[in-house]
């Protein structure tokens, strides 16, 4: 084995940059990309339902229906668009998509409350979107709960009982991310996305354009070493990755007030390997594309599950089994921990060196499997 | 001079597959010569090549490239080889100057050193005005010197051509056949394959490659001697026919169409002129006109290649 020549590695880095400073769409791309994303998934993205349109079919007509209905949109889940006079109403503004909820008030409401009978109210809601029924539900659930407990007490003083403190009570108290915001959740996220995304296409077509146009032929004759020209195609790429997740921090900080609790060099060191995970993959990409367009492709194929199983828009927790299973395979899962870990949570080493190890490990059999399949050879 | 094998090979063989690309080669390049592989497309010229370069394993056989092992050493021989392919590899959205910095880099030329290596290419290949310009912007007899600058920007003792003149101007394959020729008398070795005929008479040795397979190697004049050809130039007033009818002649190798007149080869030394009348006289074809003239290397090679296609 002759050492490795720090001047071949070099002089690949620079043609590298020189190609890269010359390719302007491919530049504008790099930077434009990550702000278009962040702008796209911050503002557009958001699973917090909120002011779901709601009609009320109100037979009983009376102060206390008109109050409940009150509270239910002071809640600001639910938002009154309108009256209607009966269920087929109901059905037409369901499809339409004028409204998602509708409340029904039986005729004997207020009545039924006064003489301290169970008064019962029917929430219909369009099942089109489960999303939505769960957090109608839930609310509405827990808002006639509240006033259950309110009425009992009421009802307990009128007859001259003393009130008793409730039997059970929760109460939630949610530390990091105290307001729920998605773009909180989001933004550190996608700063594993972009990374994913623009490091593998480039890296995968970085070698499959040499093939392309024969200069790889021109390469595998010189005494260029493979770990010289893998790590000088790679470097400026690294460079380009850390602009990138500066990038999306910078602009999730400013526009969308993310949180950055934790070590932010911590993070940058950590992100290395994420970085590297993900260039080896690129690079094992365009060892089995030929042209270009192939290995663009396969990028594109990698990505979807990316965002669909890394828990980037689905929580982890929710998959099935065999989807958790895949997931693990995958660096952006384990790094989406570490990266919302250390923003949102202020995580130190300790706390993702798991994942750390997770990281490690699919590094290094990427790396072994695009260093396998990449010889100085043509066939 | 003391001869020195450069490049040897003995039964060296490839196949891909069913395909046996290159079948039993074993010839011998001495230091200083230009050596050019003759052969049609696909005879195995590239993959003979590539097996040298050590870029390509070869499925049988063995051979030696500067001194070292084609599949135990390819290391070694990349570093003091120089390859240069059809194809022009360069960095087409790099300029001339930025190509030459880059290979002289790989080729692990010091920084210092660099300069003065790359002034004096741009010098000798008259590319000093085109230095800034980008390798894409460039013709195809501009992109041939340029990819020529870089193969040989570090000087190698042997350089490999790969068909470096396809689809260049005649010009242009004229001047880089000049260039060729000054690499080759400061005591550079030169592998060219091509399937240009008149390039072949511009080679010191000369080997015929057909089919995978090595026919004929040695001087231009050797291959065509070799053969035993005489050829002439007829004028006749009906040539198509007179063409049909010659070629029956066992003795006739090959006729050609050469505008107005045949080109007439007669195998065994015999005399074309005297085979034409003696063929076309009895079937009313009248020869106007005819002159013997001197055997190509391109009559050499079509002989060789019809022989090999009777035999099989």
């Amino acid at each position: 084995m002759r050492g490795l020549s720090a001047g071949r590695f070099a002089s690949i880095a620079r043609k590298e940059l020189l190609q890269l400073r010359r390719d302007r769409l491919t530049l504008a791309m790099m930077a434009g990309l990550p702000v278009m994303q962040l702008l796209l998934f911050g503002y557009a993205i958001n699973t917090d339902v909120r002011h779901i349109p709601t009609i009320v079919l109100d037979h009983d007509r009376s102060r206390a229906s008109r109050d409940f209905a009150r509270s239910m949109e002071a809640t600001g889940f639910y938002r009154l668009v309108g009256e209607v006079e009966s269920y087929d109403e109901i059905s037409r503004a369901l499809r339409s998509g004028a409204a998602r909820v509708a409340l029904v008030v039986p005729p004997r409401y207020s009545s039924d409350l006064s003489r301290g009978r169970t008064a019962r109210i029917q929430l219909v809601v369009d099942g089109s979107d489960p999303q939505t029924v769960a957090s109608a539900t839930n609310t509405a659930v827990s808002l006639a709960a509240a006033r259950s407990s309110e009425l009992l007490v009421a009802r307990m003083v009128e007859s001259g009982g003393q009130p008793v403190p409730m039997p059970l009570e929760v109460e939630p108290t949610t530390w990091y991310n105290q307001d729920l915001r998605t773009a909180t959740y989001v933004v550190p996220g996608l700063v594993g996305v972009i990374l994913t995304m623009t490091m593998v296409a480039l890296t995968s077509m970085a070698l499959a354009r040499e093939r392309e146009r024969g200069t790889l032929e021109q390469l595998i004759v010189s005494p260029v070493r493979r770990v010289e020209l893998v790590l000088g195609k790679i470097f400026p790429y690294v460079a380009i990755g850390y602009v990138q997740m500066t990038l999306v921090l910078a602009v999730g900080k400013l526009v969308f007030d993310v949180p950055l609790v934790g070590s932010i060099a911590l993070l940058y060191v950590l992100a290395l390997l994420f970085i590297a995970a993900n260039l080896a993959l690129g690079l094992f990409f365009s060892t089995l594309a030929k042209t270009q367009q192939q290995a663009m492709q396969m990028s594109f194929f990698f990505l979807l599950p990316n965002i669909l199983l890394s828990g980037f828009m689905f929580p982890y927790e929710a998959m099935p089994e065999p989807a958790r299973w895949l997931a693990q395979a995958l660096p952006l899962t384990h790094f989406l921990r570490i990266v919302r870990g250390i923003t949102l949570k202020g995580s130190s080493f300790a706390d993702v060196a798991s994942e750390l190890v997770w990281m490690g490990a699919i590094f290094v059999a990427l790396v072994t499997l695009a260093s396998l399949r990449f010889r100085k050879k043509l066939v | 001079m003391t001869s020195e094998v450069v490049v040897h090979t003995e039964h060296l063989s490839r196949r891909f597959g069913e395909l046996v690309a290159v079948r039993d080669v074993s010839l011998d390049v001495e230091r200083g010569e230009i050596f050019g592989v003759l052969g049609p497309n696909g005879a195995g010229k590239s993959t003979t090549i590539r097996m040298l370069c050590g870029i390509l394993d070869p499925s049988g056989g063995r051979g030696t490239v500067v001194g070292y092992d084609i599949q135990r050493e390819p290391e070694r021989i990349k570093e003091r080889i120089g390859y240069m392919t059809q194809r022009f590899s360069l960095y087409e959205d790099l300029t001339v100057e930025e190509n030459l910095a880059f290979y002289s880099g790989i080729y692990g030329i010091g920084r210092r050193a660099r300069r003065t290596r790359i002034d004096e290419v741009a010098r000798t290949t008259g590319l000093d005005a085109r230095r800034r310009q980008i390798a894409g912007t460039l013709s195809g007899g501009w992109k041939q010197r340029v990819a020529l600058a870089c193969a040989t920007i570090h000087q190698p003792p042997l350089l490999f051509l790969d068909e470096p003149t396809a689809g260049v101007d005649p010009v242009s394959r004229r001047e880089f056949w000049d260039q060729i020729h000054r690499i080759s008398s400061g005591g550079t070795t030169v592998l060219v394959t091509t399937h240009y005929m008149d390039e072949a008479e511009r080679c010191h040795r000369i080997a015929f490659i057909f089919g995978g397979s090595l026919l004929d190697v040695g001087t231009p004049a050797q291959v065509v001697s070799r053969r035993g050809l005489r050829v002439a130039e007829v004028r006749v007033d009906r040539p198509l026919d007179a063409a049909l009818a010659l070629r029956e002649h066992p003795g006739v190798d090959e006729v050609a169409h050469f505008g107005n007149d045949l080109r007439v080869a007669a195998r065994g030394g015999a005399d074309p002129e005297a085979l034409a009348l003696e063929v076309l006289g009895p079937r009313g074809v009248r020869v106007l006109e005819s002159r013997s003239t001197r055997t190509t290397v391109e009559d050499a090679f079509v002989s060789v290649v019809r022989s090999q296609e009777r035999a099989s």
